[in-house]
């Protein structure tokens, strides 16, 4: 088995695609059709699709737009963004979604316990948003303007134990930065559950991503690496190919 | 036609997708009389084995599953957790399977020294045996899963393919006309393409 590459693609309010830095400075990456008859054709792993601002606009989603977006998608789709409930999540999930990304309400370990039931814990994604505040890392909702009390260990054993079948770790501080995620939040998380945890924020690249691996992750995700080329973030959409991938993973030993 | 069964459990229109971009129509169906006319029937399936059992005996269409199935031969595929209906029982739940194939679900438990977590969300090689229908023997076949749990067979005939997760782990299993899959054909681009292409070809 390989470890997946996950590319998250970013809707903005009017569900275009965009990237951010530190979760602000949004860029234009392009229609998410196109992005993702791309990807498509590329063969990715998989595709995790947040909309961006549906929890702090308190927006519904759209699940017309997510059931065609569903369809253009032969490879495993992940979606968030301002799902709360079970009855928010049904139909998005008879959209075509496999897998729903909760954020704020990865919490309420009751919703969280619901879904797993109703779906199965492969189904269930818990997005915790991470920020270091004096040497210390919190856990932080509402894109990133809520900053509780909370670790981010405790937080993903309490999601893992409410039944999320996998955590999607996302550190705020180094979102867009592509300079390599974070060794001690990844290892230290990856180290306390056992579902899979996804490392995201902070990819530039390939080595980064082998190096995501050997931190503990056992997914590695990232939009920049897949949207952005050279030092001045020209947008171009690409992803590596399976053989790149495999030789890359052998060298770093991050395959098994 | 291709027939999907409905039975409230399963992503019904990755399936239907997948099925029209390959060329073939398929439709969605929780009604006994489509089943016995169904040309192909997909049995998917999520979630938890006790769950979804009670969902399709809820259904009251497994006496036209059988029907079909079992005395017209209508081939069926079970995907993902509707392969491991299929068998008997499952370590994951109480009630029993459909008992077609003679294997029995047990969880995964992989050696901790292959630093593996459950479940498994990724994508396998998988290696088929020389008789398998759904695979092209010898290219290569890469297909997306994600499960907890694996059917154990009681005949080596009936494995289809394996793949490796801390040892052998049964991918596909074939019994003769019914089909089962553990990965997800229809989120696994050309390879899942192909696969569920020759299950509308090969399978009658």
């Amino acid at each position: 088995m390989r470890p997946r590459i996950i590319p998250v693609l970013l809707l903005d309010s009017r569900k275009r695609l965009v990237k951010t830095r530190r979760f602000s400075e949004e860029v234009y990456i392009g229609d998410p059709f196109n992005v993702v008859r791309i990807l498509n054709e590329k063969e990715v792993d998989e595709i995790c699709v947040l909309d961006i601002n549906a929890s702090v606009e308190e927006r519904r989603s759209d699940l017309g737009f997510i059931a065609e977006l569903a369809s253009e998608c032969f490879m495993p789709l992940s979606y968030g963004g301002g799902i709360k409930s079970v009855a928010d999540a049904a139909p998005i999930f008879a959209a075509g979604v496999e897998k729903v990304v909760l954020g704020r309400a990865s919490s309420d370990s009751v919703t969280v316990r619901a879904l797993a039931d109703s779906y199965g814990s492969q189904a269930v994604a818990a997005c915790i948003d991470c920020r270091r505040v004096d040497n210390h890392w919190r856990v932080a909702f509402d894109r990133g303007r809520t900053l509780t009390n909370t670790d981010p260990v405790t937080q993903a054993i309490a999601v893992e134990q409410a039944g999320a079948g996998e955590i999607i770790l996302q550190n705020i501080d180094r979102d867009g930065a592509q300079n390599g995620y974070d060794a001690g939040l990844v290892s230290s998380v990856s180290e306390a559950v056992t579902v899979p945890v996804v490392a995201l924020g902070g990819a530039g690249d390939l080595s980064h991503l082998a190096e995501g691996l050997r931190m503990g992750a056992s997914a590695v995700a990232s939009g920049s690496a897949f949207v952005f080329i050279g030092r001045l973030r020209a947008v171009l959409i690409t992803y590596p190919s399976s053989q790149d991938v495999n030789e890359l993973f052998k060298k770093s030993g991050a395959a098994s | 036609m291709i027939t999907i069964i409905n039975y409230g459990v399963g992503n019904l229109s990755a399936l239907i997708n997948m099925f029209e971009f390959i060329g073939y129509d398929a439709r969605i169906a929780d009604e006994s009389s489509r089943i016995l006319d169904a040309s192909h029937l997909v049995l998917p399936g999520v979630g938890a084995f006790d769950a979804a059992m009670n969902r399709l005996r809820g259904s009251r269409l497994i006496p036209s599953l059988e029907q079909a199935v079992l005395e017209r031969e209508i081939p069926l595929l079970g995907v993902c957790l509707g392969m491991q209906l299929l068998g008997r029982r499952s370590e994951e739940g109480l009630t029993k399977g459909l008992g077609w194939i003679a294997g029995d679900t047990v969880r995964m438990q992989p050696e901790p020294s292959f630093n593996l977590k459950v479940p498994f969300m990724g994508w396998a090689g998988v290696e088929c045996s020389p008789s398998a229908t759904l695979f092209d023997v010898g290219s290569e076949q890469r297909f997306y899963f994600t499960h907890s749990y694996q059917m154990r067979c009681d005949h080596q005939s009936n494995i289809a393919g394996i793949h490796q997760f801390g040892g052998p782990v049964v991918s596909a299993v074939q019994h003769k006309n019914i089909y089962g899959v553990q990965f997800h054909p229809e989120k696994s681009h050309r390879f899942g393409m192909r696969l569920l292409g020759h299950f509308i070809e090969r399978s009658r």
